[in-house]
């Protein structure tokens, strides 16, 4: 069977942070109680100069860095977001430049809430798998928002991850993929709103869970799989509570989800969110670890991947870049002045 | 700051990339990219090669912005150092990333892609290098 999967990978976090207690005591509440109840206890912060433009580029850039493809031979460049710099004009056209692979490519950017990437994901290795393209750079990434005083202001963050998809020098084989998808209104922003809105506990049961469930559920009927045969399960995390929930009701334990699980620590990175739980994976996976998947778009929908590691994985230079684990650990906390300002809660020109 | 985008957008490789190049007849690097040598003048026309700077350096001498120009008001204080890029020539660029009291004269960096500026909230965005501490 060709293999056709991931062959490189990285990730990027921007290195400010700011407490979910700061957060709490700005608004009159428990900080405390917040953290626990959410599972989050800080989150990252985007600095003035930071965008998802920016994230996207370090991510790929450590991405190549871990391999020796030359950038020409990248046929395809798809930058799932939320958080797109401009409303009108390509993020993915500033990342193909800035990894020196333009001209001759193929470039779009994709919003589908915090699954953006994973449907990038399944665009590359339906080119690569047609024959179409020999190497396809799938991104999430963003910097989201979240209104003053907001519920969602304890997680949304900054950060992406960012994955080349070929079938030459694979690490880690896409065995399967499906997405599960309907139209549920759980969270959303109209045009030229600077902050989303979303349905408060709508977006767990109806959104999060049944999207995640039955994506899942499809999946493992599809690759004949049961929970026991993964290696490290990741789902998306908009909070540390509902990915931890979730694993359980399928059948996952926490030793399989806890390596990918980055959101007690940097927050909610929307599009960045499970892309960068599988780059934490990807750190430390071995040949033969199997990787389960699931990501989820409000609005709604998820997408689920079976994956295998591969010998190629011993090959990858990981330490060329960063891990995910010491992009958590480098940080510099904010207070919530400086955090305004950052996020241009102050409405800066 | 107003800055047609048609300038930026020529400046782009540079910005982006680091591409400066190099004269085949003494060896010399430039950085950003030069027409022809200064000191090979008429030997190096044609002879100019494009060049990818590794983009990492050294600090050489830096300076803490507390009043910054216009579009720069929200970074301050920030540093402004000149690095001399491993390939020889030195350039002027923020310093991101770092606590101003860890930042020492020698210190190696590495370049880091960031927005540099902007024509205010309607125009165009134009990205390029700043430097951070090297891993």
């Amino acid at each position: 069977m060709e293999e056709i999967g991931i062959v490189s990978y990285g990730a990027h976090i921007p290195r400010y942070r700011i407490k979910a207690e700061v957060i709490a005591k700005v608004w009159g509440k428990d900080g405390d109680a917040i953290s626990r109840g959410l599972g989050i206890f800080e989150k990252s912060v985007p600095s003035v100069d930071q965008d998802t433009a920016t994230i996207a580029v370090e991510a790929i850039r450590h991405a190549l860095k871990r391999c020796t493809l030359d950038p020409s031979q990248i046929g395809a460049i798809y930058v799932g977001s939320e958080s797109h710099p401009y409303a009108v004009k390509p993020t993915g056209t500033i990342v193909g430049e800035a990894i020196g692979a333009t001209p001759d490519l193929m470039v779009a950017d994709y919003e589908f809430a915090c699954k953006a990437g994973t449907a990038a994901i399944q665009t590359c290795l339906a080119f690569v798998k047609a024959g179409m393209i020999k190497y396809g750079v799938a991104i999430g990434a963003d910097t989201s928002q979240a209104a003053p005083g907001d519920a969602l202001e304890y997680s949304a963050s900054a950060g992406g991850a960012g994955f080349i998809i070929g079938k030459t020098n694979v690490i880690a084989t896409i065995n399967h993929t499906l997405s599960y998808t309907t139209d549920t209104p759980d969270f959303w922003r109209r045009a030229e709103m600077k902050y989303p809105s979303h349905g408060g506990r709508f977006t767990g049961e109806p959104a999060y869970f049944k999207h995640i469930m039955n994506c899942a559920n499809n999946l493992m009927t599809t690759a004949c799989t049961k929970p026991q045969d993964y290696t490290y399960a990741i789902f998306h995390q908009p909070n540390g509570k509902f990915p931890v929930n979730v694993a359980k009701k399928l059948g996952f334990t926490m030793d399989q989800v806890k390596q990918g699980l980055m959101v007690p620590y940097i927050g909610n990175t929307y599009s960045g969110a499970s892309m960068i739980g599988l780059a934490s994976v990807l750190d430390v996976a071995k040949p033969g670890d199997r990787i389960f998947m699931t990501s989820y778009g409000s609005g709604a929908g998820s997408d689920g991947f079976d994956m295998t590691v591969t010998e190629n994985i011993k090959r990858l230079a990981r330490e060329k870049a960063p891990s995910v684990a010491e992009l958590v650990a480098d940080k510099e906390y904010v207070d919530y002045g400086v955090y305004s300002k950052m996020t241009n809660l102050l409405f800066l020109e | 700051m107003k800055e047609g985008v048609a300038r930026f957008w020529r400046e782009i490789p540079q910005r982006y990339n680091f591409m400066g190049n190099k004269c085949e007849v003494c060896s010399r690097m430039f950085f950003p990219p030069r027409e022809s040598c200064p000191i090979c003048r008429r030997k190096s026309i044609g002879k100019m090669k494009d060049l990818k700077f590794s983009g990492k350096g050294e600090v050489i001498t830096y300076s803490i912005i507390h009043v910054g120009p216009s579009g720069f008001e929200e970074q301050t204080p920030y540093p402004i150092a000149i690095i001399r890029l491993e390939e020889g020539p030195q350039i002027t660029a923020q310093i991101v990333d770092c606590p101003l009291d860890e930042i020492k004269i020698g210190m190696k960096v590495e370049s880091t892609f960031r927005k540099i500026q902007q024509d205010g909230r309607t125009g165009a965005i134009y990205y390029g290098y700043k430097f951070k501490k090297q891993r």
